[in-house]
């Protein structure tokens, strides 16, 4: 019974190519700094963000969702003008909490991504407040429905985005 | 321990990662320095912007060539007319200029008796926006020019619609502007009709606000908001925006916010200008511009005559010299008035105070008799200018005090009130004379 139910937990593991792996963040965070140029209103959406949470489903382990979640964060807050550890603590906490939810839920249906991104971007969206707020001490007032639009696009988006992902997925 | 570690690897590892950024962000916040970031984290910024930036130029390049490709080749049909439409506004820029510029060499001429040094750009570097920050809560934007190009931290970046922000980092390809629309930015501003300064920052939903002014009736939407060159970063003069609204300040009054409206489009920037260099002179190209226009202006015919210029004429000037033929003669001077005796005089009543040395303390202050004195109307000397402050006068008939003429609301006077000595009545020759207007 522990042996099946370990095979059945490394074959709900998902791998992908390492060049996935390292050119989705960086097509991500890329296409965040570059596409707002023309689109203003592109920055209500986090890419980042989205891959993140993506990686840290599939692979279900809590490690390397942190540290995913750590790297692109730190890469996010190297283009702005926020001290470095903003977007990183917060995709920190993010990447954790979303691959501990992908071990224990199925994340395959396109109705529980759509309730997952909703719910991890505003806990990102939650975390960052607090940083920036308590620990930068930066008065930062901002709209709840603005917030919780851009939840809503996110994970509308976000779809779409794992959908596009799941074909990079390594063939075994 | 292995059993210990094994069962809370994941929190061991969530936790040390966590403990680690929070460090960095302490250390990044505990020593602000002028540039807010220690060596090490401007090298993960450099970093990041060398794997982003290189895609985003050439994407920009490609974009920026088939554009020109088609403007250059395909869509010529209609440069001719915007061609010809330009050299017509060109034209009527040069009249407008040459109007302006007695008005701009009479403000030159001012300063220098001041002393006062204006700066002028002398040297621009043109830069196109190829990124941006990606956030809407930090609003950097990244340009194709570093220090390759003499570009350093701390320089005003420009577009000809307005100003954009400040060079933030400067890296060797690339640079970072932080837009004025930023909360951590800031620019020294003045309302051009108002003139009054203050400082301008982002607020916290991106709007470009002048925050830590006291209400003030006289700020009204539309007006001109241009940099006062407090900053010592932008030049002066140069336009931001204009007046949006004005807002009271929660968090502290009773000071109030002034949101503007950015005159530079900050969301969809496409070229800049970044300043290099600022001199007190205008540069040679500005000056053979003026010489151009006011030579153009000189044989182009009049322009009809300005509403300033004819209300100008019709108003009296302020001579520095005034003519003798003009002031006016012993006869036409009002007869002098009396002023009427005060009821009762007591230690408030001008001059009915004896002086200090003759006071003694505990002794009650008794006023001294006051009179009342002609007031003689002061005759304009023909040799001396022209004063609203104090001149000297001839010395008034002798009298024992002073009353001052009492003020009819909405007739100034124009006579002069001689004050009286100390003690009494006493000749006034010692005394000087305050003209009223």
């Amino acid at each position: 019974m522990a042996l099946m139910v370990s095979t059945r937990r490394e074959l709900d593991v998902q791998h992908y190519p390492w060049i996935v792996v390292l050119l989705a963040p960086l097509t991500a965070i890329f296409l965040q700094s570059y596409i707002p140029r023309y689109f203003s209103r592109f920055d209500l959406l986090d890419l980042p963000l989205l891959v993140v949470i993506y990686f840290a489903v599939g692979w279900r382990n809590p490690v390397s969702g942190t540290i995913t979640g750590a790297v692109v964060g730190l890469l996010q807050d190297a283009l702005t003008n926020r001290p470095l550890g903003v977007n990183g603590i917060a995709k920190t906490v993010v990447g954790f909490c979303a691959a501990s939810v992908g071990v224990k839920i199925a994340v395959e249906n396109p109705g529980t991504r759509l309730l997952m991104n909703f719910v991890f971007t505003l806990m990102n969206t939650a975390m960052y407040l607090l940083i920036v707020h308590r620990l930068l001490a930066l008065d930062l007032r901002t709209d709840w429905l603005h917030e919780v639009i851009k939840a809503v696009i996110n994970s509308i988006v976000g779809v779409f985005v794992f959908d596009l992902l799941d074909r990079c997925r390594a063939r075994e | 321990m292995d059993s210990f570690l094994g069962r809370y690897k994941n929190l061991l590892v969530l936790v040390t990662v966590l403990v680690v950024q929070i460090v960095g962000l302490a250390a990044q916040i505990r020593r602000p320095s002028v540039r807010g970031d220690g060596a090490g984290v401007r090298l993960l910024r450099s970093w990041a912007a060398a794997l982003v930036t290189p895609p985003e130029r050439l994407l920009h390049n490609t974009t920026g060539g088939l554009s020109g490709l088609w403007a250059n080749y395909v869509d010529l049909r209609r440069v001719r007319q915007e061609n010809q439409n330009l050299k017509a506004h060109i034209d009527r820029l040069q009249m407008e200029q040459a109007a302006l510029l007695e008005d701009a060499r009479q403000g030159q001429r001012l300063q220098k008796l001041l002393a006062f040094r204006e700066h002028y750009v002398s040297a621009t570097v043109p830069a196109q926006v190829i990124g941006t920050s990606g956030t809407d809560q930090s609003h950097v934007l990244l340009i194709d020019k570093g220090s390759a190009d003499g570009l350093k931290p701390d320089m005003a970046v420009i577009t000809p619609e307005g100003i954009l922000g400040k060079l933030r980092d400067v890296f060797r390809h690339t640079s970072q502007v932080l837009e004025i629309s930023d909360q951590s930015s800031g620019v020294g501003v003045l309302l051009e009709t108002t003139r009054l300064r203050g400082v301008l920052r982002g607020n916290a939903l991106g709007q470009p606000e002048i925050v830590n002014l006291l209400p003030d009736e006289r700020i009204k939407p539309g007006e001109r908001v241009i940099t006062s060159g407090g900053d010592q970063i932008f030049p002066r003069g140069l336009l931001v925006g204009i007046v949006d609204h004005v807002v009271p300040d929660l968090d502290n009054p009773p000071y109030v916010g002034i949101l503007i409206k950015p005159a530079a489009k900050l969301g969809h920037v496409g070229e800049v200008l970044v300043i290099t260099a600022t001199s007190g002179e205008m540069t040679a190209q500005a000056q053979k511009d003026i010489a151009q226009s006011a030579e153009a202006a000189a044989a182009a015919p009049p322009m009809p005559a300005r509403a300033a210029d004819i209300l100008a004429e019709r108003l009296p000037g302020l001579d520095a010299r005034p003519d003798a033929s003009k002031s006016p003669s012993a006869e036409q001077l009002p007869p002098p008035v009396v002023a009427p005796l005060p009821l009762r005089t007591d230690r408030y009543t001008p001059n009915a105070t004896p002086p200090a040395a003759d006071l003694v303390p505990g002794q009650p202050v008794t006023p001294l008799a006051v009179a009342a004195v002609p007031v003689v109307p002061q005759k304009r000397a023909a040799s001396a200018p022209a004063s609203r402050t104090a001149a000297p006068a001839k010395p008034p008939a002798p009298s024992a005090g002073f009353v001052p003429k009492p003020r009819v609301a909405g007739k100034p006077s124009n006579t002069t009130v001689v004050p009286q000595p100390k003690h009494g009545p006493q000749p006034a020759s010692s005394s000087a004379a305050e003209a009223i207007p």
